[in-house]
């Protein structure tokens, strides 16, 4: 392994790399779906945004030659379906578990259906911050490119968690959450709190869908998702409704993921479907190993159907 | 130019209306004496994803240009019973005679049951292995020996590497896939004994994430050159590109994705078997039953060599196809070990492409970093 391999070290490596690289959409989706459930709703249908995000970003990237408006357009296309999803739930008699599913068939339906023409052109791409340029060795240079939205993301989930402790705003959307009642009594509109903070959420996950199609791996076909918007809402529940957990759990999720690639380059070669698992045995570990019998889970909004 | 692919054609067919159309077709297709020979294509994915499907649909196109051939498609159907609604649809609606169900799982237990209830419709399908007696004369099945072409991408590949690394990425072990990464691999062993083929399976035929993290860990590695055999190449040749290093394309021509990077690649060349059947329909025939063939008949091929290609290895791989193309030489001859040791060919043996050995191959040669199970 002297001729520009690393050996057994590319092995960490290339898990932080992973984490960089592969954790951005779920970061994005989990803390927008973090700020959805903190006000009292659950939006499933965040795949069908990321997919819907991924497909907009790419069309308007190809179109006008600028990744930055297809960010844009993703968090506004991200923006509309939230506010769908929250405007249907409003109705009476209406269960938003389903139609999160519904809005995620929806999603991921009309975007194979709107992308067609996109699969074959390429679209120009996000560019990157060179992190690694005070190291020598390519593979550090290569694992230290950071995107800008992986940044914002880090950025967003300390701002989203500071805003919902110590912000008015934040404290309305805890109580949405918490106490349909009590945000009753001071005069609270639910119903608005909660449709601002799906929308935003949607916003969210469709920037976190312009980071697959216009970053990593940066095209866009229909296989691009496959079920990452659905995880990243588990996520949430992983990191008990936590924006700043959320981004760890997103972090962890991206670097267990390329454990088994990173293995397999190294020489490890038996049981990488058992290593392909490797996020799914975690995430399901650290559930059993912070879960107890004697409390119910710890930071659930009161007010959220999926875990009364 | 898509669009109308993707109004589902099964759902018309639930319908009362759909079942009037169908009818309608029937009788209108009747009256008229000089109907078109009416084709029907299935693809298990988008029809232009860089990939398997889109090589099918390239030839689909040189078959719409025949005369008096009109071609019906649909894409993204699922291996399932779906299929079997594709194909009746496409019988009954379109007046289709000739089916090419493309992808793997559509050939067992789809396609034959519908060859039994259809026995006046041609159904062949690709890479099944058609058995006389067992399966009903109907039905039939194609494929390449598209390992011949990943000989010849090695071949460019183990020239042009500078550290004696490459990379394939690859889906699943199955025998299809470990050939090629085997002749791939033989390929390049034959410029440079010292080179390595790092493998990693990604699981599944379409994990773009996964193929892109697969293609990061090995440049991490020291590989400088990659291919892959997975449904849609687009990804891993993209990533490669986009870190500076050399890549070499399956299925179709990606020379687009990476112009500085593109070597050459293993193309399929499926016009020249839809060409010769639609003939032979046209004609009164069947078409053949069992079809196979590799360089020299046409079916697969290489992509034009890219600028970065070494001149070594294209004068090599031209040497090659020479010696592949009048017979005298073998891809798969003893003595080959396999990357535990064990002699899989002993010395002395040849084996042709047609060899059915070949087709259950369950080994990765020596020099292949990676493991089937």
């Amino acid at each position: 392994m002297a001729d520009g391999g690393l050996g057994i070290w590319g092995v960490p490596l290339a898990m932080l790399a992973g984490a960089i690289r592969v954790s951005t959409p779920f970061i994005f989706v989990s803390i927008g779906e973090c700020l959805t459930e903190r006000s009292g709703r659950i939006n499933l249908g965040l795949e069908g945004t990321l997919v819907m995000g991924a497909m907009s970003a790419y069309g308007v990237a190809l179109g006008t030659d600028s990744p930055w408006l297809g960010v844009l357009v993703a968090a506004g296309v991200g923006l509309l379906m939230g506010a769908l999803h929250a405007g249907i739930c409003q109705l009476p008699r209406v269960n938003d578990i389903a139609t999160g599913i519904g809005l995620m068939l929806f999603g991921t339906g009309l975007a194979f259906f709107l992308g067609k023409p996109f699969i074959q052109p390429k679209a120009p791409n996000l560019g990157a911050i060179d992190l690694g340029w005070w190291s020598d060795i390519p593979q550090v240079r290569q694992a230290l490119q950071v995107n800008y939205l992986f940044v914002l993301g880090i950025v967003l989930a300390f701002a989203l968690a500071w805003a919902l402790q110590n912000t008015r705003w934040g404290m309305i959307v805890r109580l949405a959450g918490e106490s349909v009642d009590a945000a009753l009594a001071i005069g609270v509109s639910v119903g608005r709190v909660r449709l601002i903070a799906t929308s935003i959420g949607g916003a969210f996950a469709g920037i976190g869908g312009a980071f697959l199609s216009l970053y990593y791996p940066g095209s866009w076909n229909e296989g691009l998702s496959s079920g990452q918007g659905l995880m990243a809402v588990a996520l949430v529940i992983f990191a008990r409704w936590d924006p700043v957990r959320c981004l760890w759990a997103s972090l962890l999720f991206g670097a267990a993921g390329a454990i088994s690639p990173a293995l397999q380059s190294i020489g490890v070669t038996q049981g990488y479907y058992l290593f392909s698992a490797a996020p799914y045995v975690l995430t399901l570990a650290l559930m059993i190993a912070t879960c107890s019998p004697e409390r119910s889970l710890r930071g659930a909004p009161g007010e959220l159907g999926a875990v009364k | 130019m898509s669009d109308k692919f993707t109004i589902g054609r099964r759902g018309l067919l639930g319908g009362a209306a759909g079942a009037a159309g169908a009818a309608a077709l029937g009788l209108a297709g009747a009256a008229n004496a000089q109907k078109p020979l009416v084709v029907g294509f299935i693809y298990v994915g988008p029809r232009d994803d860089y990939g398997y499907n889109q090589a099918h649909a390239e030839a689909a196109a040189v078959l719409k240009k025949m005369p008096g051939v009109k071609v019906v498609e649909e894409e993204k159907v699922p291996e399932t019973v779906a299929v079997e609604k594709s194909m009746e649809s496409m019988i009954n609606m379109d007046g289709a005679t000739l089916l090419f169900p493309t992808s793997f799982g559509y050939f067992d237990p789809h396609m034959l049951k519908m060859a039994v209830k259809y026995p006046k419709i041609q159904f062949r399908h690709c890479g099944g292995l058609w058995t006389q007696g067992k399966h009903p004369m109907n039905t039939g099945s194609y494929f390449g020996y598209i390992d011949e072409a990943q000989y010849l991408s090695g071949i460019v590949a183990g020239a042009t590497s500078k550290s004696g690394k490459l990379g394939f990425v690859a889906a699943k072990p199955i025998p299809q896939v470990l050939r090629n990464i085997n002749a791939f691999t033989l390929g390049a062993q034959s410029v440079n004994p010292k080179v390595t083929t790092q493998v990693i399976f990604t699981g599944d035929w379409s994990l773009p994430v996964k193929e892109a993290e697969a293609t990061n860990s090995m440049i991490a590695q020291g590989v400088d050159v990659v291919t892959c055999h997975v449904d849609s190449p687009k990804v891993v040749i993209e990533t490669a590109e986009r870190a500076g290093i050399f890549s070499s394309g399956y299925h179709c021509n990606q020379a687009k994705l990476a112009p500085k990077g593109y070597l050459t690649g293993a193309e399929w060349n499926w016009e020249r078997i839809y060409v010769d059947m639609v003939n032979a329909m046209k004609a009164g025939q069947a078409p053949g039953n069992f079809v196979r063939g590799g360089l020299k008949d046409g079916y697969v091929r290489t992509s034009a060599y890219g600028p970065a290609a070494a001149p070594a290895g294209k004068e090599k791989a031209d040497a090659a196809k020479l010696a592949i193309l009048n017979g005298s030489l073998a891809i798969f001859k003893g003595p080959l070990k396999d990357n535990k040791g064990n002699t899989v060919i002993p010395a002395g043996t040849s084996y042709v492409a047609t060899e059915p050995k070949l087709e259950s191959m369950n080994y990765l040669v020596e020099g292949v970093v990676g493991a089937t199970s």
